[in-house]
């Protein structure tokens, strides 16, 4: 018995791992392919535009571009596979060099605003099912509508204006003061567990003050996001039979929901929360130049706009392997959670 | 499931503890007394190897890092005075140069700065031979001969030989540009990667001997120098001095008014008016060399017609468009030099004339008018000056259509010559008429895949005459001779070029009141941060 479990398992991991594969592949062929036919000359981000005619053609025999394109894919893929990316032109710095910078200050954002998302939008959206057109349910849906509508550039700068202007209760964009900057040693990248490790606490409360305001505009689109689909779980699953069963059975009603109602529900709603999670973790443009956050959404915007292809296609990399990775640990906490796949 | 209850309740704990960490916490509302914070844009420097370096924002760096043999007078900046050389000399037949150099001048790192440095300096700048290296190749000296027309005399005493008589104003003016700086020669050499001149090392690190020291860059995040307090022109009044990338410009606001930055250098219109009704708050301003211009193709059978031509330049209002978009960041010139510059004339012969311009389209038999696409990049003040051009352009029946891009895509277009109108601006490369000359008013073949892509070639302007009289005034050893050409060829331009000049950039620096000092130059590179005081 255990013997068929274990290899069911290593099939269907097999299989998941063919999928990753064949994803990134296509992920490589699909990025490399549009760059190069984007209306932008790369050998401009090398060289500038006032480059002699001498130096821009050195500079675009040396990017390789003068090869045939399935020459410059099949160049390109042997050196991804041996583990070099290229350089950015814009940093020239390797892009590994570069990723390993920006990604921990997204990921302390992303964290930190899905922990808000979670912690704020799950209990909101239970409340919300449970009392369908009662003022609970509005305020989730006000919320909601909020989240989704109001641009969040529009609401940075708000937030920016009210807590840091205004009411100077945190501090504005930047991911440390300057006083702080340069003092604390990296050790994993993420500014708040390296300033704690570092034992620095007035550098971790000043590196928290910088963290909160931005972290808390994405929080609040994931939690807008998180409380709708809750809601809307919840609801199927205070309709299923054994809800009814349960309270027959004389259950407490909080018991009824939060034990039975929200337990089923949290398979779907974990899928959900990993994609949300895993956007922000792609790098919320928008909020990383409100906030002049170093993050990774920049660093490929920036690199795209510049037709640094290195960077940008490393960037998808990168983002396409979180994708992918969160997919694969949402599949296996969803067995573990789904009470039927046990 | 108690595993996801303690989980949630962990998360919620370390939330509230982070919320109640924050709250309590003052926010740091000035910076360091002996550090001076600038909020910038510093996305476009790729690097700071002051032989690659040719962008502004990093050319404000290496300005502040290193010396050239000569530099401009930072009082006026049409005079030449020495910084690392104490005087010079020209031969009689103007091909050689003889620098003396300052006796007991140190780099950095303490080295004395000797001729071996300048020779080294200049054999680097174009064996490496990177975007900037053409200013010092264009006076015929290359990796090959460069031993021998850069050479030490004794070690303070080097001379330089070059290939024409070329004016002495556009040699030496070519001497201040950053391409031209003295690097540490054992500094450099130390740092050699596969005979790259120690380029990749330079790219991130400093070997000068000006007043700032190179302390760390991290693309589009900061950097920071240091204060040499050992510099020939005095020690620098404030120690350090970090600039961190703001790209949004509202942020780059409010961390100045909250003093959490002691400069905001990105500001437009919209911000500085407040900014400068803050009692706390100073607004300074000087000239820049930037131009921003129409390139009008004249492949476009409608745009090739003079007469078409000259109709915009009527048909855009000047004006208008100072005061209602760039005001405050670039005032109406019209011309290609701009102001400041050796024979730059200030005449402005166009205004907004609607019925002159419909008479000369119907000269050029389009009397009804035209349709025209013009590609404008994303970005201020480019798109809120199309729109305006949109419908004063209207005005006599021509319908410009706008094809917005990315800044670089843009650009790729425009170097293809697949435009009809192009909005850019046009930077000098070094402080000497002959940069703007050069791209404006020279194009030596019109062909598609000619060598050289000036902007005259970009808009398909063939002018074989102009070309001549341009090339020939570099050679013109008369100052004021020389400037008289110029300013004859300007007023051609003005006349007949596919070029509708628009205005001059204003370079405005937002600061707080208390701190003074901050040089705005003529060009990036004469930005200078050495006489900031932080009072």
């Amino acid at each position: 018995m255990a013997d068929r479990r274990a290899f069911s398992l290593a099939r269907s991991f097999g299989r998941e791992i063919t999928t990753v594969v064949v994803t990134f592949l296509g992920l490589l062929a699909v990025t490399f392919f549009i760059a190069r036919v984007m209306p932008v000359d790369p050998v401009l981000a090398v060289v500038g535009d006032r480059a002699p005619a001498d130096v821009y053609e050195r500079a675009r025999l040396e990017l390789g571009l003068d090869k045939p394109l399935l020459v410059q894919f099949w160049i390109y893929l042997q050196k991804v596979f041996s583990g070099d990316f290229g350089k950015s032109v814009l940093t020239s710095n390797p892009v590994l060099v570069d990723i390993k910078r920006v990604f921990p200050a997204t990921l302390e954002l992303a964290t930190l605003g899905t922990l808000i998302g979670i912690t704020l939008g799950i209990p909101l959206g239970v409340l919300a099912a449970t009392r369908q057109g009662r003022w609970p349910d509005h305020v989730a849906r006000f919320i909601g509508l909020f989240g989704y509508s109001v641009p969040i550039f529009w609401l940075g700068l708000m937030g920016l204006l009210l807590f840091y202007a205004k009411l100077g209760w945190v501090s504005g964009p930047g991911r440390i003061g300057v006083s702080y900057q340069d003092f604390i040693e990296p050790i994993t990248g993420v500014l708040l567990i390296d300033c704690a490790l570092n034992g620095d606490w007035d550098a971790f409360r000043n590196a928290a003050s910088h963290l909160i305001l931005p972290s808390a505009c994405l929080g609040l689109f994931s939690t807008a996001y998180i409380s709708r689909m809750t809601r809307s779980f919840m609801i199927q699953e205070l309709q299923q039979q054994y809800i009814t069963t349960a309270r027959v059975k004389g259950m407490s009603e909080a018991r009824v929901i939060w034990r039975h109602g929200l337990r089923n529900a949290m398979v779907p709603l974990l899928t959900v929360i990993a994609l949300s999670y895993a956007n922000l973790l792609e790098g919320s443009v928008l909020t990383e130049t409100v906030f002049a956050w170093p993050g990774l959404g920049r660093y490929i915007t920036n690199s795209l706009l510049s037709a640094d292809m290195n960077a940008v296609l490393g960037g998808t990399i990168v983002v396409g392997a979180i994708f992918v990775g969160i997919n694969l640990l949402t599949d296996l906490m969803g067995r573990l959670l789904d009470p039927r796949a046990r | 499931m108690l595993m996801n209850r303690r989980l949630a309740l962990a998360a919620g704990a370390l939330l509230c503890a982070t919320t109640a960490l924050v709250s309590v916490t003052p926010s740091f509302a000035q910076t360091p007394r002996d550090t001076v914070v600038m909020a910038k844009q510093i996305d476009d420097i790729i690097s700071l190897d002051p032989a690659e370096v040719f962008e502004f924002s990093g050319s404000e760096v290496t300005g502040n890092i290193y010396d050239r043999l000569v530099n401009y007078d930072v009082n006026d900046p049409s005079k030449i005075v020495g910084q690392l050389a104490e005087s010079w000399t020209a031969s009689a037949d103007g091909m050689t140069y003889t620098f003396k150099l300052r006796p007991n001048v140190k780099f950095h790192s303490g080295n004395a700065v000797t001729s071996a440095d300048v020779v080294y300096s200049f054999q680097r700048a174009v064996t490496l031979n990177k975007s900037p290296g053409f200013i010092i190749t264009q006076f015929g000296i290359n990796k090959d001969n460069v031993l021998e027309t850069v050479k030490a005399v004794d070690p303070l005493t080097v001379t330089i030989t070059v290939n024409k008589p070329y004016a002495t104003s556009f040699f030496l003016n070519c001497m201040t540009s950053d391409v031209a700086a003295i690097v540490d020669s054992k500094i450099v050499q130390a740092n050699v990667k596969d005979n790259d001149f120690g380029n990749e090392w330079m790219k991130r690190n400093s070997a000068g001997s000006g007043a700032y020291i190179l302390r760390g860059w991290r693309a589009n995040e900061q950097y920071a120098l240091e204060a040499n307090p050992s510099w020939i022109g005095g020690a620098p009044k404030t120690r350090r001095v970090i600039v961190r990338h703001v790209p949004e410009l509202a942020s780059q606001r409010l961390l100045l008014e909250k003093g959490d930055v002691d400069y905001a250098r990105n500001l437009l219109k919209d911000q500085l008016t407040p900014v400068s009704q803050n009692k706390d708050l100073a607004v300074s301003q000087g000239d820049k060399g930037y131009i921003l211009y129409l390139g009008l193709n004249t492949k476009n059978p409608n745009l090739a017609k003079p007469e078409v031509r000259e109709a915009l330049k009527w048909l855009t209002d000047y004006e208008a468009i100072e005061r209602n978009i760039t005001q405050g960041t670039y005032a109406t010139h019209q011309s290609f030099l701009p102001k400041g510059f050796l024979g730059a004339i200030t005449d402005k012969p166009y205004k907004y004339d609607v019925a002159k311009a419909k008479a000369l389209l119907e000269k050029a038999g389009l009397k009804d008018g035209f349709s025209v696409t013009m590609d404008v990049r994303n970005a201020s003040p480019f798109t809120d000056i199309a729109q305006a051009l949109q419908a004063q352009w209207a005005a006599a029946g021509i319908k410009l259509e706008l094809l917005p891009g990315e800044g670089r895509a843009t650009l790729t277009k425009y170097r293809a010559r697949t435009h009809d109108i192009f909005i850019g601006q046009w930077g000098p490369d070094y402080l000497d008429p002959h940069t703007n000359a050069e791209t404006f008013a020279i194009n030596e073949s019109n062909a598609d895949d000619a060598r050289s892509k000036t902007l005259a070639w970009r808009n398909a302007w063939d002018i074989p005459e102009m070309t001549k009289k341009t090339l020939a005034n570099v050679l013109e050893r008369d100052t004021e001779k020389r400037k008289a050409v110029y300013e004859e060829l300007q007023r051609e331009h003005q006349k007949t070029s596919p070029f509708v000049i628009i205005s001059q950039q204003i370079e405005v620096v937002a600061s707080r009141k208390n701190v003074t000092g901050f040089r705005i130059g003529p060009s990036s590179s004469g930005n200078y941060y050495w006489n900031i005081v932080k009072g």
